[in-house]
């Protein structure tokens, strides 16, 4: 299994190119914010960027918070699988979530990173990689 | 596409309320610029000041915002307190996406404040909140607090103004997320008058994506072109700044005031020289792969013990020639602690910097002493310069109030007209000819972008006034569609005209796609029109004696031909708001 992470994002620029990748690609939207990746300053663009992005925990905060399984853990190497059909937008499993990774839209449905790699290509900088879980976790 | 109409945002301050309206246009004036003109003429007051609490301040997006990479700008429309016409001014940053997200293709707000407020809007929500403790607050530290004020990092965009635009000063900017600037013609002023300090933006919707199988394949097309080839690497590599050596080497840089237009110190302040030792990072507008914003340093020691302090200040060409050649200053650092002190009065670079320079030359002549400027103005003196600028802010004297108001309105005071480089508006940096002086002197925008007229002097050293003006003309409509799209220009390389129809079509906007350059006449018929209504006489603008003076790779500047192109070029827009031609183009002409 493989695990997306913003290894260089010191280098990142401020296009939001993956979150529409993500979003357009996977989620079938036009938005920068209904994506599993987001980009965000830390207090004004003079700091750099961050980005909102799964970070694979083991076990998943998140899948542990969902009352109704609809977000779980991937069988291998960290990261979760949302299910639409079994959700309920209660938004616990984004309160649950450490570092902000889940993005509930104005309908409280979350979207999380389901780390396919598809934002990686849409990266100019190259600040993003895909990689297999035993070498992406700090 | 996601609507064939233009909703619209209409606040008034006064109530602090806003409606939301639908208005009609979408197939005739595409977006942005045109969307601009046509609420300006739904909502505008020609006949009243630009400081009337009725006028309107305008951002209107494009139909492709969001949908592909580069259209990235927003388009800021309102009667301009430099000269009291319609006026036009463009800027990247976040904006655009923050209003598409937040689905508005416009926002018009009118009105005024009672005390000093923020806007702050979204999908979901609408505020008008009393920010009078940012009063007098510079760009830094006001930005700072609107962010920690308003929730939504990364999606969200700030407009906001310094004490430049509270001052009422007609070469105030909005300053739209730190690093880019609706700049010219004072919008800053008229966020002023209206007592609005800030606008904060927040795109935090969604849409279903196009249907059409096309939309893909011609997102993936444009976005390598973006990227994966070279067409874009003089936008992300040096960057504009690139252009100083060019333009020195062309003998068209202007130097000190336009007293020369070529100096050997370029090598202080040149595109490389900037990367090289300046150079933090690059950035982008949110929805621009390519990155063309560079970010330099300002490093300054504040107290012994090797206490520092650093800021991050972007450079462009056109900052780097208004406040490094045409001051004289030839050292990047002390050009970007000059550009540092604009940004936070909240001044636009250009206009600023160039009416420093006829202050300098003012001085030097004896028109001005120390009574008027404060301190002794000298080209190459940094230090001076970032007092003055903090002058011109606070408005501080009478002197400093009347150059906040155009060079010219200080020469008229002072004496000086002769050598005040003023092209409708304090120049931009292209002393290439005489094609550029009236393009820019007499150009709806005063921008050296309306047109190419600084890049047809660059080419040709004829001197036909008939072909120069067919070219203006001409090349006038593409750049109002393209600005109507807001499609960023540098990325005009990449959307030719079959490339924009191919993506108008894509999303559904086959009407648009097929009528392009029917817009792009209409859009900037429309404009005139609202230009003329304002005041606009080409015949009353003067190209100042300077531009007699001076020498380009063409030689010196042929008074006679100058005169001959103006006049021609004035005619020539005179027609374009004819009866016939407006009434050829759907457009009635007000009573």
């Amino acid at each position: 299994m493989k695990t997306l992470t913003a290894s260089r994002m010191e280098r990142c620029i401020g296009c939001h190119s993956c979150s529409f990748a993500c979003a357009r690609l996977v989620h079938k939207l036009l938005s920068w914010n209904t994506a599993g990746i987001r980009i965000a300053s830390s207090g004004g663009l003079s700091t750099g960027f961050m980005a909102k992005v799964c970070l694979a925990c083991s076990p998943a905060p998140c899948a542990e918070a969902c009352p109704t399984g609809a977000m779980k853990a991937r069988k291998k190497g960290g990261g979760v699988i949302h299910k639409k059909d079994l959700c309920i937008r209660c938004g616990k499993c984004a309160e649950a979530c450490p570092v902000d990774a889940i993005y509930l839209d104005l309908k409280d449905r979350p979207y999380v990173c389901i780390h396919c790699g598809r934002c990686v290509e849409f990266c100019p900088h190259e600040c993003l990689e895909l990689v297999e879980s035993d070498k992406g976790r700090d | 596409m996601i609507r064939d109409y233009f909703r619209v945002l209409v606040v008034d301050l006064g109530s602090g309320k806003g409606r939301v309206v639908k208005v009609d246009g979408r197939n005739e004036f595409a977006g942005g610029s045109g969307l601009g003109a046509l609420l300006f003429e739904k909502y505008g007051h020609a006949d009243r000041a630009w400081d009337d609490p009725d006028q309107p301040l305008i951002f209107s997006i494009g139909p492709l915002t969001g949908l592909f990479p580069l259209m990235s700008k927003t388009v800021c429309s309102f009667k301009s307190p430099y000269h009291d016409q319609f006026a036009e001014s463009h800027a990247g940053g976040r904006s655009a996406l923050a209003i598409r997200f937040a689905d508005y293709d416009a926002l018009v707000i009118t009105g005024r404040a009672e005390r000093l407020s923020c806007l702050s809007l979204g999908m979901k929500h609408l505020e008008v909140k009393d920010v009078q403790f940012l009063a007098g607050k510079d760009v830094f530290s006001t930005g700072k607090i609107l962010r920690s004020m308003f929730p939504g990092s990364g999606h969200r965009s700030i407009l906001r103004i310094g004490p430049a635009g509270e001052n009422l000063s007609a070469m105030a900017c909005i300053n739209a997320d730190t690093y880019r600037h609706f700049g010219r013609l004072g919008s800053g002023a008229v966020m002023g008058a209206k007592n609005l300090k800030g606008i904060v933006i927040q795109g935090d919707g969604s849409f279903a994506l196009p249907e059409s199988k096309e939309y893909a394949k011609i997102y993936q097309q444009v976005y390598e072109k973006m990227t994966a080839t070279d067409m874009m690497s003089k936008y992300h590599n040096l960057g504009t700044a690139a252009n100083l050596d060019a333009l020195n080497e062309l003998e068209s840089l202007p130097w000190r005031n336009l007293q020369a237009t070529k100096d050997e110190e370029i090598s202080g302040i040149t595109g490389k020289k900037f990367a090289d030792d300046t150079l933090l990072r690059n950035a982008a507008c949110a929805g621009c792969p390519v990155g063309c914003i560079h970010i330099g340093f300002v490093r300054e020691k504040f107290m012994e013990d090797n206490q520092y302090l650093y800021r991050q200040v972007a450079y462009d060409y056109e900052p780097i020639f208004a406040t490094g050649s045409m001051l004289g200053v030839t050292d990047a650092f002390k050009v970007l602690g000059i550009m540092d002190e604009v940004e936070k009065a909240g001044l636009d670079v250009m206009s600023g910097g160039v009416a420093l320079a006829w202050a300098t030359e003012a001085y030097e002549k004896g028109l001005v002493s120390e009574t008027e400027t404060i301190i002794p103005l000298a080209f190459g003196d940094a230090e001076n310069y970032k007092k003055a600028v903090q002058y011109m802010g606070s408005a501080e004297n009478e002197f400093y109030t009347a150059l906040g108001k155009g060079s010219l309105v200080a020469a008229a005071k002072y004496g000086g007209e002769d050598f005040a480089c003023v092209l409708g508006q304090e120049m931009a940096g292209y002393a290439t000819g005489e094609a550029f002086y009236v393009a820019e002197g007499l150009g709806f925008r005063h921008s050296h972008l309306d047109s190419g007229g600084y890049s047809w002097d660059q080419k040709n050293d004829r001197k036909d006034a008939d072909e120069v003006c067919d070219f203006l003309i001409s090349d006038e409509t593409g750049r109002a569609f393209l600005t109507s799209m807001v499609s960023c220009l540098f990325g005009r390389g990449v959307y030719k005209d079959e490339v924009l129809a191919e993506c108008l079509k894509s999303v559904g906007y086959d009407e648009i796609a097929e009528n392009m350059d029917l817009i792009g006449e209409r859009v900037r018929a429309m404009r005139w029109k609202i230009r003329f209504e304002t005041g606009y006489d080409p015949q009353k603008i003067s190209i100042p004696k300077r531009y007699h003076e001076i020498t380009t790779w063409k030689g010196k500047t042929d008074p006679e031909y100058l005169e001959k192109l103006k006049y021609e070029y004035g005619r020539r827009i005179c027609e374009l708001v004819s009866d016939e031609a407006l009434g050829g183009l759907g457009l009635k002409k007000n009573e």
